[in-house]
């Protein structure tokens, strides 16, 4: 067979790796030689049934959901990627929704996914006689991180998924990851450990962070990457002392100079990079000079990824952006001119660009994404209340949270109890994160020329 | 801590209770705000002691996000945004010394 001829598959890469006696996949429990699972199965005799079907894969493991990967690329027509949190009431929908006519599980199958051919992973991976052809071009399902309403499903290939990843240099790295690999910033890392000549450690279900920092530490970790917030709680843990990384890799929200210089301070002359992704829009660019926002001069350059400004929204035309979404209330993903709308606010410093906010002003506490129109019309519904405005306040543990600015109806005398209980309303009324940390009263809120609330993004 | 040995002694006394007073009320400040978030979210708060870690103490991040924020509007500052020399504390002794430091 033409090595040529043969379409990029994950089990056909892995097994023209030429260091491939040397590479691990590391759960928690167990761990798994990657040169087994190159030649071998964990779903035993159901994987031939699986070809050319539309696979849901509910794992609760992520380590499962690798290697199930790993043997469906190829051989799936589709791969549905559950992350953690998928609450299981929503299958039916994404069932009906990709075509699903298979799921892959690894402790029970959901009651709410019946009727499927269902196929078990189990481990130690079994060798295989011959492994199965793998010439499908697979599409990879996965959900975006949704503020509301059903989850929106969104179509990549691994071609795209692949697109920003370089051959490795130098020593083969041994990455790490603090994000689930069923995301879109940790299924990055999964590929890069896959498709390089590396290793990969991953998380394991309600692992602690310490255990996690102290497993890290002792497998030799050498490319380390999380959102801010992780990078924030890491730098708080006194087990942080056990790892010593030699790549330091942020994404999934924005990488303040705070964050950056911590960790630049904690990891001396460590390489320390924060890099700009999208479930939607995929891997857009990596920033390695130490500084917040992204130099200016990469927009409107061309190439594999433009950057283009509108309206202060960040927008992107990629070969890496996923094709389109399944859901057909979701929409175009692209406009005609392909380009994707990240919803993320960008202003011009100089000759940088800084990220300022979501669009609308979603605020993100520490990775949850809060709608303050939400906690506005709690707060309006006291009597007293003539309009309230909430924002993102920057924070060094949530990265931001939601301070609330009320103007009364009449100037009161007693604020302090007004305070109390608006406040007490919002605890009653929204999830934690969501209750303002601050509310002060003020005279007046500014408006807009159209007559709406002004959301200064800052 | 400095007392200058020119000033009468009466106004040493005063000075080092003041400074003295400072010192532990913004302790003093920060450990209530501590009690009263961890109230208002029903967490476990374990003993504050200065070397208390402070992922240990049954707050979580949401917790201390609003323990800073909440401080902002009452001190006046946030030394974590402020900082030029970033810095995330570990332990319940070093939150405070930031404050200390900040002001």
């Amino acid at each position: 067979m033409s090595a040529a001829a043969e379409r990029l598959s994950l089990r056909g890469t892995l097994s023209a790796s030429p260091r491939l006696a040397q590479r691990r996949l590391w759960g928690a429990r167990t761990d798994v030689a990657l040169a087994d699972i190159a030649a071998g199965t964990a779903l035993g005799s159901a994987l031939p049934t699986l070809a050319g079907r539309s696979v849901l894969l509910r794992t609760r493991d992520p380590l499962c959901a690798a290697l199930a990967l790993i043997e469906l690329d190829g051989l799936a027509r589709r791969i549905v990627l559950c992350p953690p949190d998928l609450a299981d009431e929503t299958l039916p929908g994404v069932i009906e929704t990709a075509g699903v006519d298979a799921i892959v599980f690894d402790e029970a199958p959901p009651e709410t996914a019946s009727g499927l051919l269902a196929a078990r992973i189990t481990l130690p991976v079994a060798l295989l006689a011959e492994p199965p052809l793998a010439g499908l071009e697979t599409e990879w399902v996965m959900f975006t991180s949704g503020t509301s309403g059903p989850p929106k499903m969104v179509v990549h290939t691994l071609g795209g998924l692949t697109g920003a990843i370089k051959p490795p240099a130098g020593e083969p790295p041994i990455w790490g990851t603090f994000y689930d690999i069923r995301r879109y910033g940790g299924l990055q890392i999964l590929l890069r450990g896959l498709l390089g000549e590396g290793s990969l450690v991953v998380t394991a279900p309600g692992e602690p962070m310490a255990d996690f920092l102290l497993r890290l530490g002792r497998l030799g970790v050498t490319h380390l990457t999380g959102t801010p917030s992780h990078w924030r709680s890491v730098l708080m843990r006194p087990e942080a002392a056990a790892i010593s990384p030699t790549y330091v890799r942020l994404s999934g929200e924005i990488a303040d100079q705070a964050v950056l210089d911590a960790l630049k301070a904690r990891f001396l002359g460590v390489p320390i990079g924060h890099a700009y992704a999208s479930t939607e829009a995929g891997v857009g660019f990596e920033v390695n000079d130490g500084l917040e926002g992204f130099p200016a001069s990469i927009v409107g350059r061309p190439g594999d990824v433009e950057l283009r400004v509108v309206d202060s929204a960040l927008q992107l035309r990629s070969s890496r952006a996923a094709d389109g979404y399944l859901n057909a209330e979701a929409g175009a993903l692209r406009d005609s001119e392909g380009f994707v709308d990240t919803g993320d606010m960008v202003e011009l410093r100089g000759d940088r660009y800084h990220f300022v906010g979501r669009r609308g002003g979603i605020i993100n506490v520490g990775g949850l994404k809060v709608h303050p129109e939400e906690i506005e019309a709690v707060i309006n519904r006291h009597p007293a209340v003539r309009m309230s405005l909430v924002r993102g306040r920057r924070n060094p543990f949530t990265g931001a949270i939601a301070v609330a600015e009320v103007v009364l109806n009449d100037d009161a005398d007693n604020e302090a109890q007004l305070k109390a209980e608006i406040l007490e309303t919002c605890r009653r009324e929204l999830a934690p994160f969501k209750v303002p940390a601050s509310l002060k009263f003020a005279s007046s809120l500014a408006m807009t020329a159209g007559g709406k609330l002004e959301r200064a993004i800052a | 801590m400095t007392l200058t040995t020119e000033a009468p002694d009466v106004s040493v006394l005063e000075q080092d209770s003041c400074e003295a007073g400072d010192r532990s009320g913004l302790k003093a400040v920060i450990s209530a705000k501590f009690l009263e978030v961890a109230a208002a979210q029903e967490k476990a708060l374990a003993p504050l002691s200065d070397d208390l870690v402070l992922l240990e103490s049954g707050l979580d991040s949401l917790c201390f996000a609003i323990i800073v924020a909440t401080l902002e509007d009452e001190l006046g500052y946030d030394p974590f945004t402020e900082a030029e020399d970033v810095f995330f504390p570990v332990t319940f002794g070093d939150f405070v010394k930031f404050y200390e430091r900040g002001r």
